[in-house]
């Protein structure tokens, strides 16, 4: 087995490429001294089979990012057949300093020549057998995104292969010690093989951008494209949501309740409200997370999410994000999950986090049905608006009071120059390719998580075997009575704190959770809380439910993603403080003012 | 034109990767409204950065020249 690292600056379609390459088989795996997952996939090249590595994008190898340090660390560390450095044609002026570098790194080398198509309405021409000369490394044009000069590429590949030594750990010092006297070489090798026409034709990319970034219409087209995309989404999204559930709750009731009718009862409700839910709990992320990373893949390629960064900079960058950080935010308001693992596009490690703090205090679509239903039961019809209209508000507060509390912890390393790729149209294969490999990822990393508080959360509520579920003889129970010194203050009493427990499953089952808990359904529990419950207790405990703790899903996404359990935990404490001081100053504040 | 870019290390190696090099003509496109950063334009290549970035490139006056490809 070969290993072959694929190395490119961001934007030269590298991804595209190793996709490409690799169709669906790709995984992601660890690597020694990385702290990211590396996608790698094998290839059969030639006669060699080959463990092809997608390195992340760099500009160069010295390490000041947090990209190009795990570049750097996995050159390093993890010896390599030959490297494959994927050049941007269009701009090879700038990155060929790159393929210098690799070259100097002592590992057999291919350059590629990404789209060729580009430079060529540019008018930028390219000669590659000079090039490969002064490179010392075949040069070999190609399309990564329509497949031309694939093959070629590919029997290069074999062919360095062939006449490749042992592996090697690159010597990325030595490479990076003659850096300042390639400059000279690099500026003859570019008069010599390239040829760039004095003034540049105009390009589409030049008039969509005249409209996209007007100094007044471009924020309002942003936002607009944003309702666009997310109603999109979730328009998509829910209702195949809603069939997922659909087809958990119709096995259950004719297959699994039949069939596991001779168990003991509480065997049996182990089995289906606490397995069989948990497993339903995942499998209703699926279809949101393929939709929402099949328009995610679709803004991204086409170059808008970088547009994106640059119209809202000046709002973010005072709370110490950026506007891909924006972006995801806004999606969060579906749904948290999918969001969070959005945040992949961010590179900066430190601005990341701090984007993940923030995206749980969004007012996600599942808590949006317990305040529909709480604000209709205790509201009148032309106040109940504006109740929904209030939280969203102090949704968008806690993440900014987040934000700036947190903007220091997490500062951001990097500098924000950034490129403006040209506008590409996405193919429909990239974006399909991109949504099925997060649900991998996505199955693969948080199932065991939700799957066990599902289960956890499952016992706590039908235990000590013999007490009503949910009861104040359960151990919910208990937790909900031992915690009253703490939420009585707010208004919320036992019976809410136990439905506060089943809310952190998720926020939507708070409702089916009030159904258990008072034993009342529809309009009848409607009518409970109008009569026991005033305005100020139901928006206390609204104001608690929206911001208290991510639900189990976003925690184990929060994981996976952050790969840290310190994070993690500050991800759930900090809303947790937070929702008792806003519940608090709400609920002893009205009731000071003799609400 | 650009006369010489200086600041942290870092963020130099960044500007030199994008293209900002002594001797390179540099456009400025646009600027994002609310004080945001500027579009720049180099060669081929389009970049967005904030003034703090942008204040460590120091420039030459040209003549005045009709905007490449605009």
């Amino acid at each position: 087995m070969k290993r072959v690292a694929l190395l490119g600056m961001p934007n030269t379609g590298k991804s595209t490429l190793f996709n490409r390459l690799t169709g669906s088989n790709a995984r992601v795996g660890n690597w020694p001294g990385v702290t990211v997952d590396l996608a790698t996939a094998k290839v059969l090249v030639g006669a060699h089979m080959v463990e092809l590595v997608d390195l992340p994008g760099v500009y160069d190898l010295h390490g000041f990012s947090d990209d190009e340090l795990v570049v750097r660390h996995f050159l390093e560390a993890a010896p390599v057949d030959a490297v494959v450095v994927i050049l941007n044609s269009s701009q090879v002026d700038r990155q060929l300093a790159l393929a210098m570098q690799v070259r100097a790194l002592g590992v057999p080398a291919l350059v590629l020549l990404n789209m060729a198509d580009e430079a060529r309405r540019y008018g930028i021409e390219i000669d590659a057998p000079r090039l490969s000369q002064g490179l010392g490394a075949p040069v070999v044009p190609l399309s990564a995104k329509y497949g031309a000069g694939v093959p070629e590429a590919l029997a290069r590949l074999a062919h360095v292969l062939d006449q490749a030594g042992p592996p090697r750990e690159a010597s990325v010092r030595a490479a990076l010690a003659e850096d300042h006297r390639r400059e000279e070489e690099i500026e003859s090798l570019l008069r010599t093989s390239v040829v760039v026409p004095e003034r540049l034709s105009e390009q589409a990319s030049d008039r969509i951008d005249q409209v996209v970034l007007h100094p007044w219409l471009g924020l309002p087209l942003f936002f607009l494209a944003m309702l666009v995309v997310f109603q999109a989404v979730f328009w998509i999204g829910s209702p195949l949501q809603d069939v997922v559930e659909w087809l958990f709750e119709a096995v259950r009731k004719s297959a699994l309740e039949p069939g596991l009718a001779f168990m003991p009862e509480l065997a049996r409700g182990l089995l289906l409200d606490g397995v069989w839910a948990g497993v339903g709990t995942v499998a209703a992320f699926v279809p949101l997370i393929v939709v929402f990373f099949f328009f995610l893949a679709a803004v991204e390629d086409s170059g808008y999410l970088s547009r994106a960064a640059f119209l809202t900079d000046a709002l973010m960058s005072r709370l110490g994000l950026d506007g891909r950080a924006f972006v995801m935010l806004i999606m969060g308001f579906g749904c948290n999950v999918p969001a969070i693992m959005g945040t992949r596009v961010m590179r900066d490690r430190p601005m990341r986090l701090l984007s993940m703090l923030t995206i749980p205090l969004s007012l996600c679509s599942a808590r949006l049905q317990v305040f529909v239903f709480l604000a209709a039961a205790v509201f009148s019809p032309a106040r109940a608006p504006w109740v929904l209209f209030f939280l969203y508000v102090t949704s968008f507060a806690t993440v900014v009071v987040t934000a700036l509390v947190f903007r220091r912890r997490f500062a951001s390393r990097e500098p924000f120059v950034i490129e403006l790729p040209p506008y590409r149209m996405p193919t429909l294969r990239q974006v399909w390719l991109r949504g099925w490999g997060e649900v991998r990822h996505f199955l693969r990393r948080a199932t065991s998580f939700i799957f066990f508080g599902v289960l956890a959360v499952w016992l706590l509520t039908h235990f000590p075997a013999g007490a009503a579920p949910a009861g104040p003889d359960t151990i919910a129970g208990w937790i909900g009575s031992a915690l009253q010194p703490v939420l009585g203050p707010l208004g919320i009493d036992e019976k809410l704190a136990v439905a506060l427990i089943f809310g952190f499953v998720a926020k939507e089952v708070v409702i089916g959770a009030f159904a258990v808990i008072y034993g009342l359904e529809g309009n009848a529990l409607a009518a409970e809380f109008a009569r026991n419950m005033d305005w100020v207790a139901a928006t206390s405990f609204m104001l608690f439910t929206l911001i208290y703790t991510p639900c189990l899903s976003t925690v184990a996404t929060l994981r996976s993603e952050s790969r840290s359990l310190g994070f993690t935990t500050l991800a759930v404490a900090w809303p947790l403080a937070l929702a008792w001081l806003f519940s608090f100053a709400f609920y002893q504040g009205m009731r000071a003012l003799g609400f | 034109m650009i006369a010489a870019v200086d600041g942290p290390e870092g963020l130099r190696r960044r500007l030199a990767a994008l293209g900002f090099r002594a001797g390179r003509a540099v456009v400025v496109l646009r600027r994002a409204s609310l004080r945001g950063p500027l579009h720049v334009r180099l060669g081929t290549t389009d970049v967005a950065l904030r003034q703090a970035e942008a204040g460590g490139v120091s420039l030459r006056a040209v003549a005045p020249l009709a905007p490449q490809a605009a």
